[in-house]
């Protein structure tokens, strides 16, 4: 039964026809898998190219009110990250932190000229709105787009197949963004993605936006990708997933994300701190932070998932973590999971114990990402 | 051919019933990536949770669907979990249980009131 709380992106009835099977996800009803599953639409995603709607996330945009200058400023009050010197056409990952340097939500933010458009996860978009509206009031409009789909085409074949309508993406490197009128209307595409692929995502009208997915799924090196597989390839591609790897208990230097804080916000740079949560994250760039978030590969084939606590002995000892995504890694063929652990104990090669069904199975912890990615930088 | 609610499937060989997952709940489960079989010889009761089905989605339990004692283990899942996937009635049964009674068997579902089941 559909459950009448649970919006529907624009892409729905094509979800529903290509045979989806639907999930509550974030206030929305969303793919999980199409009758390919899970694990073959991660593995096609890989091999040759999966497209994910994902409308149901934040678009926003920012429109300054007395120059790009001040509002860049202003979004380097919310952010320990750069904004102020990403150049036109670019973006940039960036996080959202509260006072005690807890992440709120991480994003993206690209600058397109005239305005900055923020992208930021499904769940928080409502308080990031509320939290942009109340810190940016003077320096900008905050601009829900409501009438715009987001889709992410990802894997080694979307620059050929999305070429074929949009020529220009192929001289786009990593985190380019552009603006071309098509038969689709104005497409704004980025050279992105959350999967560890190249690839790239595209914002288009929603009056076109079934079309558009179409006209692409019509394409053999394309097939429909749930959420299933989202979560899988960003997990092994060790991507955070806002309210499970990172959330407002973690620091960005907890969770390994130091290197979205780039050198003008740090101790000593040009525009040193003046971010919430400066003291916090500032100290523990220079001293490490108390946990931090590792990669770990269980031993044996049982995956370790969301919960799992670890131990660092396999009977009596302590309870030092907890795994906050696992599961199987399609593409590892093995189970991976991250989770976070005492920084005394998060090196590459410490074996510990997760606690599965009442028994303790050993695992390791190890670099992240469990698979290179494939950007084209 | 014996069907339970918990989407088993019981199969009569000589003195001893072979059990799987039917089609149904393994499309269900989607691809599953890890199987914990029970250990030879050990006595179980109805309801016990025997194994372990890990999907690329979740965690589910096998429950014993009688009492009795596991004679065998399908050792071929360990190695090739995606089994279950592929032949579920068939070559992917779980474990192989001894019976004092086989007649307790006519308490569940034959294949027509198992489809009804479904619906």
């Amino acid at each position: 039964m559909p459950d009448p709380d649970l919006k529907r992106t624009i892409l729905h009835p094509l979800h529903v026809a290509l045979g989806a099977k639907l999930v509550p996800f974030a206030g929305y009803e969303m793919p999980v898998q199409y009758p390919m599953g899970v694990m073959k639409e991660h593995l096609h995603t890989r091999a040759s190219a999966g497209l994910f709607d994902v409308s149901h996330m934040g678009q926003v945009i920012l429109r300054p009110k007395t120059g790009m200058a001040a509002l860049e400023l202003g979004l380097e009050a919310l952010m320990p990250v750069a904004v102020q010197g990403l150049q036109e056409g670019r973006q940039r990952y960036g996080l959202f932190t509260n006072v005690a340097g807890g992440i709120l939500d991480d994003l993206m933010f690209a600058n397109r000229g005239d305005h900055i458009l923020i992208v930021v996860n499904a769940a928080c978009k409502h308080a990031d709105i509320a939290h942009m509206r109340a810190h940016l009031a003077e320096v900008a409009e905050v601009e829900p787009v409501t009438d715009r789909a987001l889709l992410a085409l990802q894997g080694p074949e979307a620059e050929a197949v999305l070429a074929g309508l949009v020529p220009q993406v192929r001289a786009m490197r990593f985190m380019d963004v552009i603006t071309v009128d098509t038969l689709y209307g104005a497409l704004w595409i980025s050279r992105s993605g959350y999967t560890g692929e190249d690839g790239f995502e595209i914002s288009l009208p929603e009056a076109r936006a079934e079309d558009f997915a179409r006209t692409l799924l019509a394409h053999e090196a394309v097939a429909p990708i749930g959420l299933g597989a989202r979560d899988s390839l960003r997990l092994e591609a060790g991507l955070c997933l806002y309210g499970h790897d990172i959330d407002e208990e973690t620091t960005p230097v907890a969770a390994g994300l130091s290197w979205a804080i780039q050198k003008p916000r740090r101790a000593g740079g040009a525009r040193e701190g003046g971010f919430p949560g400066a003291a916090q994250i500032l100290a523990e760039l220079e001293t490490g932070a108390q946990k931090q978030r590792v990669g770990l590969r269980p031993e044996g084939r049982a995956p370790m998932r969301e919960g799992v606590i670890l131990w660092d002995a396999p009977e009596g000892g302590q309870a030092i973590g907890r795994i906050t995504s696992g599961g199987f890694g399609p593409s590892v063929e093995a189970p991976v999971a991250m989770g976070y652990l005492p920084a005394a104990m998060a090196a590459p090669g410490t074996r510990l114990w997760g606690e599965l069904r009442g028994k303790r199975l050993p695992a390791t912890v190890c670099t992240l990402p469990f698979r290179p990615s494939t950007y084209k930088r | 051919m014996r069907y339970t609610e918990e989407h088993e499937w019981l199969r009569v060989e000589g003195d001893v019933v072979v059990v799987g997952i039917t089609e149904h709940a393994a499309e269900q489960l989607g691809d599953v990536v890890f199987v914990e079989l029970p250990e030879i010889e050990a006595m179980v009761a109805k309801g016990d949770e025997v194994c372990v089905i890990e999907s690329v989605k979740a965690a589910s339990d096998i429950l014993a669907p009688v009492d009795g004692e596991i004679v065998a283990v399908n050792e071929a899942l360990s190695d090739t979990p995606g089994l279950v996937n592929e032949d579920p009635q068939g070559d992917a049964w779980f474990f192989k249980m001894k019976l004092d009674d086989l007649s307790v068997l006519d308490e569940f579902m034959t294949e027509d009131e198992y489809k009804d089941f479904l619906g």
